[in-house]
């Protein structure tokens, strides 16, 4: 079977798990006792068993799943799109109408992932039929389809339309309801395979995605050691949450909604003007942040700024611009390296340094000995004592100074602003400048560098 | 048989049984592990999290819809100024737009298509994408209408497969990325050196995301070998790894406190990881939830899970309690990508009906 121009490579069937649960639900569906109510369908002067209407398949899948109709009615029209329940009456259109359109259950051997991927010369055969029984009215895109096709496989072309005349003979000599049933089978199977411009495809795929080597000597190593390391009882974990959970829960805007409004909904940037990275009067949740944990104050620009003074008072500042210093080496450029290990290292670690950092004696060692060939994590150990130290002794000593218990007293709670009732009275949605077109922040301090990067507002 | 072949054949026999001797090894190593992790396991999520407080109901809609790729959209990020994003696309289109007025502010066509990935600078300056060229490449922004964007533009990764996504850290001039060749990587940007790369997936790598962690020295991707893997950035190894899935991982993305990592899958469950506990210790799952879930992200306290799947739906996830608070109908074909936005106001999705949409 020649493959065709049709969706790229895919995945084999195995590896859609998506069509075997769909598969699963519709064995179901024609449970005789629990499945949804078969009936007779009379089309003209034709008789058709085993159909069912497009309301019944909704209310059933709304008791199955426990969803609501709208999840119902959506889960039904995506088995119709994969053709795993097709419309007996115009099945040009894959959809499902929740009313008596009367539907059936397409055949296994029709399944999309029975019969996958959906082979040119079957499509040839199918389109030779319909242009032989209908005398030449194929639709458009099956008349284009119809050529392509004659012109690729022309080698084969007799054989193509030996097997159309052959499988229409067959058919005449079936029953009308037989007949007309195949029918509908095949054309939905085709419908699914080759859809229609402008239908979606539902079987496209992204780019082929590779199948799995496995690799026992890593698992192995991981494993081992994995073995060895110290966990902690779930208990612990997810109290952990809980207590997180509910903590920021007043601070996330989805949840809680946010003061004076949001942006998004109200159509007013008030709450972004109001929050921006450096602004004069934080609010009063955003003062609470900082005293969540030492991360949160150090990622705010204006926290940082308040803890830096702080420092100041302490004569201990040295330590927060040597972090951002190693935070710069951390991320900055690789050639800047040996240039900012220098920098740092001159004005932080070298004895007599204006801005010495007070490290242990066994961390300097071991940092001093590895400047000698710097690479961009040489600082990390010095680097993490003093952020430690910082957290684990200024950072409280902070938080209950009266500097921050008089910032927080200070910091106001924005009042509600409703959104507009009138929306011709909108008002215009101006356009913030962009990053890009701002200058970058200069900064005073030789090796420190800008600490959250997020633009001036 | 020539003794030559002789030696061949006893060569081959030894390959076949050390292959098979190491299957099995790993196998019951595998199987230890499974036992270490599950003596600690001393209560479900769900039990815990009984006495908190129900979320009450959620409305959430379409506030912007961005219209204007051509093609399918891949992939989308969001500026750090909380309104701007940059999507891609299958046509090779990269937009970067000002959602809240809608305004597209820059695009650029790549030279391939299917470009899978993309990503703003912390700076605001620059974006980076690649895709099917198995390339990284950042371009910076400009507003100057003489100068064409391409011009600019810095190769930086280069891999031996399609490149499926990409990250900075924390400055503008690092880049991790995960690629169909089964490799994460680190580079930088100005020189396009490689830092440091970890190898252990058996699969495509499809997802990365960074720890936000204090000390920022690890991140955790997902592949089609249906494993995430915590790795440490410094020494290329990885630190963790979890295989509970029974499918693709397409997407992971960290809880905001660090401690946890949520992972969507084909399977068409999402999953929550512990890393202290060393377990999955939540499934998302509905029966009804048939179609696999392409990308996740959490909302600010980390209380909601918002997933986007390929039957075009958005399901919105309790984390705490496991239940399903919300299903957002809208997009016309699979969303394709997910991300809240930086201060938790919105959230923004991609599909491949060429639109995005943020709710909020």
């Amino acid at each position: 079977m020649a493959a065709g121009p049709a969706p790229p490579p895919g995945r084999p069937r195995a590896q859609m798990p998506h069509l075997r649960k769909m598969e699963r639900v519709v064995v179901s569906m024609q449970d005789p006792d629990q499945g949804v109510k078969m009936r007779s369908q009379r089309l003209l002067v034709t008789v058709i068993p085993h159909a069912v209407t497009g309301s019944d398949v909704v209310q059933w899948l709304t008791q199955k799943f426990c969803v609501s109709e709208e999840e119902a009615r959506h889960l039904g029209a995506v088995l119709v799109q994969h053709g795993y329940i097709y419309p007996l009456r115009d099945p040009r259109s894959l959809v499902l109408r929740p009313d008596e359109t009367p539907y059936r259950f397409q055949t296994p051997y029709f399944w999309t992932s029975t019969l996958w991927p959906a082979a040119e010369l079957d499509y040839a055969i199918y389109l030779a039929k319909k242009n032989i029984r209908k005398q030449g009215t194929l639709v458009d895109y099956e008349k284009e389809y119809y050529d392509r096709l004659h012109t690729k496989i022309n080698h084969a072309w007799d054989l193509v339309l030996m097997q159309a005349r052959e499988q229409l003979r067959a058919a005449k000599q079936r029953r009308k309801g037989d007949r007309l049933v195949i029918a509908c089978q095949e054309q939905t199977y085709w419908l699914v395979n080759r859809p229609p411009p402008g239908a979606p495809s539902v079987l496209e795929q992204s780019p082929g995605r590779g199948s799995c080597a496995a690799s026992h000597v890593h698992m192995i190593e991981y494993c081992r050691r994995a073995l060895g390391r110290t966990r902690v009882k779930s208990s612990v974990c997810l109290e952990a949450y809980l207590s997180f959970c509910s903590q920021r829960g007043p601070h996330d805007p989805l949840v809680s909604g946010c003061l004076p409004s949001n942006p998004w909904i109200s159509d007013n940037d008030a709450y972004w003007v109001m929050n921006a990275p450096t602004v004069v009067a934080p609010t009063k949740l955003r003062v609470e942040r900082w005293g969540f944990s030492f991360r949160e104050l150090l990622e705010d620009p204006v926290g940082r700024a308040h803890f830096m003074d702080f420092l100041g008072k302490e004569f201990s500042g040295e330590n927060l611009s040597f972090w951002e210093a190693c935070e710069e080496l951390r991320y900055g450029a690789q050639a800047q390296v040996p240039t900012l290990v220098d920098a740092v290292y001159q004005q932080f670690l070298a004895p007599g340094a204006a801005r010495w950092v007070n490290i242990d004696s066994r961390t300097m060692e071991r940092t001093l000995e590895g400047l000698r060939q710097p690479h961009r994590y040489v600082l990390d150990d010095a680097q993490l004592h003093i952020y430690m130290l910082m957290k684990k002794d200024s950072y409280p000593r902070f938080l209950k100074s009266d500097m921050y218990k008089g910032l927080l007293a200070e910091a106001g709670i924005p009042l509600e602003t409703k959104k507009r009732v009138f929306p011709f009275s909108r008002r215009p949605r101006h356009s913030g400048p962009s990053p890009a077109l701002l200058p970058a922040p200069v900064e005073p301090t030789a090796a420190g560098g800008p600490g959250g990067g997020d633009g001036v507002a | 048989m020539s003794p030559r072949h002789r030696q061949m054949a006893t060569e081959a026999l030894h390959e076949n049984e050390t292959l098979a001797s190491l299957k099995s090894e790993a196998e019951s190593l595998k199987g230890k592990l499974e036992e270490e992790r599950a003596k600690l396991h001393d209560v479900e999520l769900h039990q815990v999290a009984e006495r908190v407080e129900a979320l009450g109901q959620f409305v959430m809609k379409t506030r912007r819809t961005l219209k204007g790729h051509g093609n399918k959209v891949l992939c989308m990020d969001w500026c750090k100024d909380k309104r701007r994003i940059v999507s891609s696309s299958q046509d090779g289109k990269v937009i970067v737009w000002d959602s809240f007025t809608t305004n597209k502010e820059h695009a650029v066509t790549m030279p391939c298509t299917w470009v899978m990935a993309c990503a703003y600078a912390p700076s605001g300056c620059a974006i980076a994408c690649g895709g099917l060229d198995n390339k990284c490449s950042v371009y910076p922004l400009t507003f100057d209408k003489n100068e064409n964007m391409a011009a600019k533009k810095k190769s930086v990764a280069m891999h031996t497969n399609y490149l499926s996504a990409c990250s900075f850290t924390n400055s503008d001039m690092q880049i991790l990325t995960a690629s169909g060749d089964g490799t994460c990587a680190l580079w930088d940007v100005e020189s396009g050196q490689l830092l440091q790369s970890f190898h252990g997936h058996g699969a495509d790598v499809l997802c990365l995301d960074l720890a936000p962690s204090e000390t920022g020295n690890t991140f955790v991707s997902g592949g089609c070998d249906k494993k995430a893997m915590v790795w440490d950035m410094r020494s290329g190894q990885c630190v963790q790894a979890f295989e509970t899935h029974e499918s693709d991982i397409n997407s992971v993305r960290y809880y905001p406190s660090g401690d946890a990592f949520a992972s969507g899958s084909d399977d068409a469950t999402c999953r929550l990881y512990d890393l202290r506990a060393d377990r999955e210790v939540a499934i998302y799952s509905k029966e009804s939830i048939i179609f696999g879930a392409s990308s996740v992200d959490f909302s600010l306290s980390g209380r909601l899970l918002f997933a986007g799947y390929n039957d075009y739906t958005i399901n919105v996830w309790d984390v705490l309690k496991g239940s399903r608070v919300s299903i957002l109908f809208g997009h016309e074909n699979r969303v394709s990508t997910l991300r809240v936005s930086p201060d938790g106001t919105a959230f923004c999705s991609g599909s491949w009906d060429h639109t995005l949409r943020v709710w909020a």
